[in-house]
């Protein structure tokens, strides 16, 4: 369904805009205005004139956008005058600097999700309820089949499987940029990396070039991560026996595993939650966790946020809309357009993108070639 | 339960061959005896039995339940099996009741109950009950479970559960266990274990089953319908320009490869049985070939092939007649008529109660010839010619053998087999001494016109096609002929392929029917398959036998997939009997 027309948001080619602003929410396209909302590829493009985000992103926009795009840094809860709109940014608990972001002008106002989750995460800010007359909300999970246990419950699972298998190498593919520190932020908080604990100096978790580039800005941000170093650094022929290597999905089946002499597999993706999915990834292990928020989390959402309307985006928007109309008696409608299709590719691939500059990939030198250019 | 329900997980998360049989073991070594033998039934995959329909369960799961039905079947739709949707959705659903187990259950936990008391009496006993109670019942069975035995429960009651172990898996775990030889206990555990049903004794005849199957070698006799492990052939990949298989010709017994039902045919203890590949008991399917084994000596079993053959035809009847001797318990005295079966036998296993596996295959056979044709009881008996000898071919050098295998298709057959005459009769598929030689499948190009999404691990990708070939032959510049729908295929392409496709199917649906989508007429695969007949009850008058995906031709443009004419030009046999209506299609 379309936006009504004379809206404060409208759905244009390039994505949602706000002709009271002159800015345009997670753009598909180059425009001269982009509002992000964080830094995966699916909802940061380049091209664009300015870019508005979270300071916290910015080295990760930087990266993957180019180093001199145009930043306006941003905090969350500032309010800032744009054009004759009054626009802020809070936090979206999905990744480190994402946020949900408001905006207001002729007495009404509009809050547009991105994407978020509501479960604790140590790698990033928690989820901040916010108030809107209409609430533009994701459904990537939006099926009451998905409810998610807590992180530290599923690391605590990593670990065991990790301690396992002692004489294996142990390969845990999460989306380089979110999920990977997630992982290893909640780790860190189990002791994984101190003196005496698995993953201690000297036999340090191990990752793909592609996790390794996203580190320097998670670590300047302040979250705790246990010591790593890239796979590519360690002397061939070194034993990677009772190892934890991080990699992107996309390093599975790459030449890149040439490396690991019959390693444990495991795949770390809210779409685990689901043995078919496990199956067809061809992963021994399936660890049910995600940076998009569950069903309850979902509800919990729609009704902290006040919205006399609900726009549903991405995944299962016509089950989440439907639902919220006929149990919740909420007025909510699909929106539709260019969400789905811009995530591209398979479901399974599509929860956070792993995009990862070429030069990174070279850099590594074990030639992984794999085109690691996720969509979400 | 609780330990079968890890065991599922476990054997769930651990995909190396060592990590399966050593979990395994472990649980074989440590369970108690009645719950190792029907985890065991378990993992062979004896479990076919549906206790209670899906859409019953999804019934019972929905009453009383503020869920709506059509998100119910939204999620089942995500997950592809009712089993697993019911086990992730049951939380929600009845969410004051599930948590824990520990609500004032005077029975402890069912959790903990053993695994042969919800096999053998809590599933059934739910099963046998109906409508109200029984949802009562079943519902009482979920508050008690967690998530991951849940879905084990489920999975029990719907019938069809799988592990997805490979039986030579279970069987070294059970010889690592029981220090018995595998191939013993593959013997031991043909026609499957004796559990007993929903009785007070079920426990007893569950543990005496399972200390019978691991009771030290030579000491236990077991039933007298027990068939044998089954010897398999592999296919032979001649080399151009070498010997297809080590040493001379005449070091082999060369036969036609039939295209029938395997079978074991058992003569013991004044009774008779017959049991397929699948060991299946299939007595009551053919009871012309029970009545002709009480023409052989007792202590007698051959192995062999169940074909339909009309009399005084020259080969065999397509194998869409012997289907329609399947699927019957009894057939009718017209159907025993039109399609009368016979036994072709080309083992002997068994003689005078003896064990004759270990003799070489020139010595059982001429054994086999000498009984079936010598013996007075056999050629007297009205039956005897439903018992037939599968005849020797002649081949004097390795380099008649293409042309032997070119007359098959004539003889009714589907290839040669290959046997080394000096060999035993061993157990299962091992390399080096029985194979096969297929004729090559025949090939259409054909057009991809709709596709369904698969079930279980393939449901949300769309897996099972339908294949049409052209009425004509399209002209440029003239408008397209019709596609007629001509073969389902399920298999063939590679999990890289499988998601390509799918992703295509998405992007270009035309149209929806139900699960079903139409796609735009443009990609083309090579399929092949075993046979072709004439069939009215297919749109394209032709049925086709084990159709795959041999290629996806994405060279090919959509007009050059084959016509319909080109498929009746491989019908071999036209005069072949038609295929009735009954034919499974
Ligand atoms: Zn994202
Ligand atoms: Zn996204």
């Amino acid at each position: 369904m379309p936006l009504p027309p004379g809206s404060l948001l409208e759905l244009t080619p390039q994505g949602l805009y706000c002709p009271a602003a002159a800015a345009w929410i997670d753009p598909w396209r180059p425009v001269p205005r982009a509002l992000i909302s964080h830094a995966h590829a699916d909802h940061a493009r380049p091209g664009c004139g300015e870019y508005w985000a979270i300071g916290s992103s910015e080295g990760i926009l930087r990266r993957r956008l180019g180093a001199a795009i145009r930043l306006l840094p941003v905090e969350y809860g500032q309010l800032h005058r744009i054009g004759d709109a009054r626009v802020s940014f809070h936090s979206a608990g999905h990744v480190l600097g994402s946020a949900q972001i408001r905006l207001e002008a002729g007495g009404e106002s509009w809050l547009v999700s991105g994407d978020y989750k509501r479960c604790a995460d140590p790698s990033c800010a928690p989820f901040e309820p916010v108030g809107a007359d209409v609430f533009i909300t994701e459904a990537t999970f939006g099926l009451p089949i998905y409810r998610w246990r807590d992180g530290a419950a599923v690391a605590a699972e990593i670990l065991a499987w990790w301690q396992g298998a002692p004489e294996q190498t142990s390969i845990l593919f999460c989306y380089a940029f979110g999920k990977a520190q997630r992982v290893l932020a909640e780790l860190a908080a189990l002791g994984v990396g101190q003196p005496g604990q698995p993953g201690a100096e000297g036999r340090e978790i191990l990752l793909h070039g592609a996790v390794q580039a996203l580190m320097e800005p998670y670590r300047q941000a302040g979250v705790v991560l246990p010591p790593a170093r890239p796979v590519s650094e360690l002397p061939r022929g070194e034993s990677l026996a009772g190892r934890l290597v991080i990699a992107p999905p996309a390093a599975q089946g790459s030449p890149w595993m040439r490396r690991f002499k019959q390693p444990q597999t495991a795949f770390v993706s809210g779409w685990m939650a689901v043995r078919g999915a496990r199956r067809r990834r061809g992963t021994e292990r399936g660890f049910v966790l995600s940076d998009h928020a569950d069903w309850p989390g979902l509800l919990q959402s729609v009704r902290q946020s006040g919205a006399r309307q609900v726009y549903v985006t991405h995944g299962n928007s016509d089950g989440l809309a439907r639902y919220l109309r006929e149990v919740e008696a909420i007025s909510a409608e699909p929106l539709e357009g260019d969400f789905n299709a811009q995530r591209g590719g398979e479901r399974l691939d599509g929860e956070e993108p792993a995009a990862q500059p070429a030069a990174t990939l070279s850099k590594d030198g074990e030639g992984a070639r794999a085109s690691v250019t996720g969509a979400s | 339960m609780r330990r079968f329900t890890a065991l599922f997980g476990e054997l769930d998360a651990r995909s190396g061959t060592t990590a399966r049989v050593e979990t395994l073991a472990a649980y074989f070594a440590t369970a108690d005896p009645a719950d190792a033998a029907w985890a065991l039934h378990l993992l062979l995959g004896k479990q076919r039995r549906r206790l209670i329909t899906g859409r019953r369960l999804r019934q019972i799961a929905l009453e009383g339940s503020a869920l709506p039905e059509w998100l119910f079947d939204d999620c089942y739709a995500h997950v592809g099996d009712t089993a697993e949707t019911i086990a992730l959705l049951w939380q929600q659903l009845e969410p004051e009741t599930s948590h824990g187990t520990a609500d004032g259950d005077p029975e402890e936990s069912l959790l903990d109950q053993p695994l042969h008391r919800w096999l053998g009496e809590l599933l059934p006993a739910a099963a046998a009950l109906e409508g109200a109670e029984q949802a009562q019942a079943v519902r009482r069975l979920w508050q008690g479970l967690e998530p991951g035995a849940l879905l084990v429960a489920n999975k029990l009651l719907t019938g069809g559960f799988r592990l997805g172990v490979a039986q030579g898996l279970v069987l070294r775990a059970l010889s690592q266990v029981s220090g018995l030889e595998p191939a013993l206990l593959a013997h031991r555990l043909m026609g499957g274990l004796q559990l007993g049903g929903p009785q007070r004794d079920s426990a007893q005849s569950s543990a005496a089953a399972w200390n019978a199957l691991l009771a030290p070698a030579g000491g236990v006799d077991g039933p007298i319908s027990r068939p044998y492990p089954f010897c398999l052939a592999s296919p032979v990949e001649p080399e151009p320009g070498a010997p297809p298989l080590p040493g001379p010709a005449s070091d082999w017994l060369v036969e036609w490869k039939w295209d029938g039902i395997r079978g074991q045919l058992i003569r013991r203890g004044g009774e008779g049985f017959l049991w397929s590949r699948g060991e299946e008991l299939i007595n009551a399917a053919f009871p012309e070939l029970i009545a002709a084994a009480g023409a052989l000596p007792c202590g007698t079993v051959l192995d062999g092939e169940v074909l339909v053959w009309p009399e005084g035809a020259e080969r065999p009847a397509p194998f869409a007649q012997l289907q329609r001797r399947l699927g019957r318990r009894a057939p009718g005295r017209a159907l025993l008529a039109e399609a009368p079966a016979v036994f072709m036998a080309y083992d002997l296993l068994e003689r005078d109660g003896e064990d004759w596996r270990p003799r070489p295959l020139s010595q059982r056979r001429a054994a086999l010839d000498c009984l079936l044709h010598g013996a007075p009881a056999a050629a007297t008996a009205p039956e005897a010619g439903l018992l037939r000898l599968s005849p020797l071919l002649s081949l004097p050098a390795w380099d008649s053998l293409e042309s032997l295998r070119q007359q098959a298709r004539a003889a009714g057959a589907e290839g040669l087999m290959l046997k080394a005459a000096a060999s035993p009769y061993r157990v299962g598929r091992r390399r080096g001494d029985w194979w096969k030689h297929k004729l090559e499948p025949l090939r259409l190009d054909a057009v991809l016109v709709y596709a369904q999404a698969g079930s279980g691990r393939r449901a949300n990708l769309f897996t099972d096609y339908t294949f049409a070939l052209w009425s004509e032959p399209p002209r440029p510049g003239e408008p397209a002929p019709a596609l007629v729908t001509f073969a389902k295929a399920y298999s063939g392409l590679d999990d890289g392929a499988i998601a390509e496709l799918d992703r295509w199917i998405r992007s270009h649906t035309i149209d929806r029917f139900g699960p079903v989508r139409a796609v735009e007429p443009l990609q083309v695969f090579e399929l092949a398959f075993e046979g072709l007949q004439p069939s009215r009850r297919h749109r394209s008058g032709i049925a086709v036998r084990f159709p795959r995906i041999a290629r996806w031709r994405r060279d090919k443009p959509a007009q050059e997939a084959d016509t319909l004419a080109s498929a009746l030009a491989l019908l071999q046999s036209p005069e072949a009997p038609e295929a009735s209506g009954d034919v499974a299609p």
